[in-house]
């Protein structure tokens, strides 16, 4: 049946070579755990792609029933979490999976660095992915205001102290993010939840495009 | 091998397919089952809301009551008031609910001057006999519905919303 349908489709468009192009290729033994179990450091980079994927759909998610209002934001987060069916999961791997994005990225890091694979040709690939990496801190730190509770609150004023020590425009800078010169409140939540399921993710897309097509077009790094 | 015995290749293709299917359902049915909610949760609702319309004043012709209640909108409480068109026919209270049975909009008794006995629907002219029958060429599929009523120490009390049982 599938396969009748594909058929169909391939006969008309010869989608064959599309998906080939991108999936056909071989893995290298070097980076194949079959054949050196040390190999498995090569999987880190698929693996935070993996979390990430599971970010975007349960954020997704967790936007059916988030709202980014001062009055209410704490209470629906108590609501999706007790109230409807699987909540505590959909945010237990939102939540979660913030923290082991990072932890995946940085051990992804870690055997780019230690691999040398960042030296030339693939010296853009590491530029792109510092981009990826001052992405996901963000929206590590943006996420982290949305429940509204106390600890969200103090840990976002800290953050913006720490924004606001940078000479010269430093003020400017924690008013950006604030909202506010003074408050931190309606403004700021707003603008954080816009930054954290909208600005921040398109650019994370953007980056991760990028970062793909040139490690397809470069191909995985030699062996040591 | 034998035409019908499975290949290496199809045996990890099964399997891998297998696995991979069932670890993606693992992940992506706590979310569908969290974003359906809504479409399974049961309401209870029902208490009788005193209102403060004495019942010795209803007559037979009706007049619109309020009556209000706390709703509980997900993690949003609130004090909603509702209306219903309340008469005396014969020594029973009638309760009416104004919501048309067309598309929702709020129905007017003697709405229409033309026809005085009757409630009216200014949306798209639907028409509604005294006991909540709808009149046949009008809009409206179905008769309005009907609220439960009570008394207590002498004002009237509404109750669950119910179909129509006077038409
Ligand atoms: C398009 C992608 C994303 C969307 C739509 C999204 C959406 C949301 C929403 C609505 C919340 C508030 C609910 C809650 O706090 O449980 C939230 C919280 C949070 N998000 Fe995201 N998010 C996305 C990606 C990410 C990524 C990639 C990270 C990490 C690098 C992240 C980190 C966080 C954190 C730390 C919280 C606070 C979690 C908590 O304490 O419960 N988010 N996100
Ligand atoms: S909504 Fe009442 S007639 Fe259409």
């Amino acid at each position: 049946m599938l396969n009748k349908i594909y058929d169909w489709v391939d006969e008309r468009l010869d989608i064959t070579p599309i998906w080939r192009d991108i999936a056909d290729h071989e893995v290298p033994e070097h980076v194949n755990p079959a054949h050196h179990f040390s190999a498995f450091v090569y999987c880190f980079g698929g693996l935070t792609f993996f979390i990430t994927v599971i970010q975007v759909l349960s954020g997704m998610f967790l936007t059916m029933y988030y709202v980014p209002d001062v009055e209410n934001a704490w209470k629906s987060v108590y609501y999706l979490q007790n109230e409807v069916a699987f909540g505590e999961i959909v945010r237990g791997m939102h939540h979660w999976g913030a923290s082991l994005v990072i932890v995946m990225m940085f051990l992804h890091t870690l055997r780019v660095f230690f691999t040398g694979s960042y030296k030339k040709p693939r010296e853009l690939n590491w530029i792109v992915g510092v981009g990826i990496f001052g992405v996901m801190l963000g929206l590590g730190f943006t996420g982290y205001l949305l429940p509204w509770d106390m600890k969200a609150l103090f840990a976002t004023k800290v953050g913006i102290e720490i924004a606001a020590s940078v000479p010269f425009i430093g003020e400017m800078i924690k008013v950006l993010l604030a909202g506010d010169a003074e408050i931190l409140g309606a403004a700021t939540l707003t603008r954080f939840f816009a930054i954290h399921v909208f600005f921040l993710p398109a650019v994370l897309f953007a980056l991760l495009a990028a970062h793909f097509i040139m490690i397809r077009r470069q191909g995985i790094s030699g062996p040591l | 091998m034998s035409n019908n015995r499975v290949t290496r290749r199809q045996f990890l293709n099964y399997t891998l397919t297998g696995v991979g299917g069932f670890m993606a359902a693992g992940m992506v049915l706590p979310m569908v089952r969290f974003a359906i909610d809504p479409v399974l949760q049961t309401k209870a609702e029902g208490d009788f809301i005193l209102t403060s319309q004495k019942v010795a004043d209803i007559t037979e012709e009706p007049v619109s009551v309020n009556f209000t209640f706390e709703q509980v909108d997900a993690w949003y409480k609130s004090d909603v008031t509702e209306a219903a068109w309340v008469y005396k026919s014969g020594d029973q209270i009638v309760a009416l609910s104004p919501v048309c049975k067309h598309l929702g909009c709020t129905v007017n008794w003697a709405g229409d001057s033309e026809h005085p006995e009757q409630f009216f629907c200014p949306c798209h002219l639907g028409r509604y006999e005294k006991n909540g029958q709808n009149v046949a060429g009008t809009p409206p599929l179905g008769p309005l519905d009907q609220y439960e009523v009570a008394e207590k120490d002498g004002f009237l009390m509404i109750g669950k919303k119910i179909p129509n049982t006077f038409s």
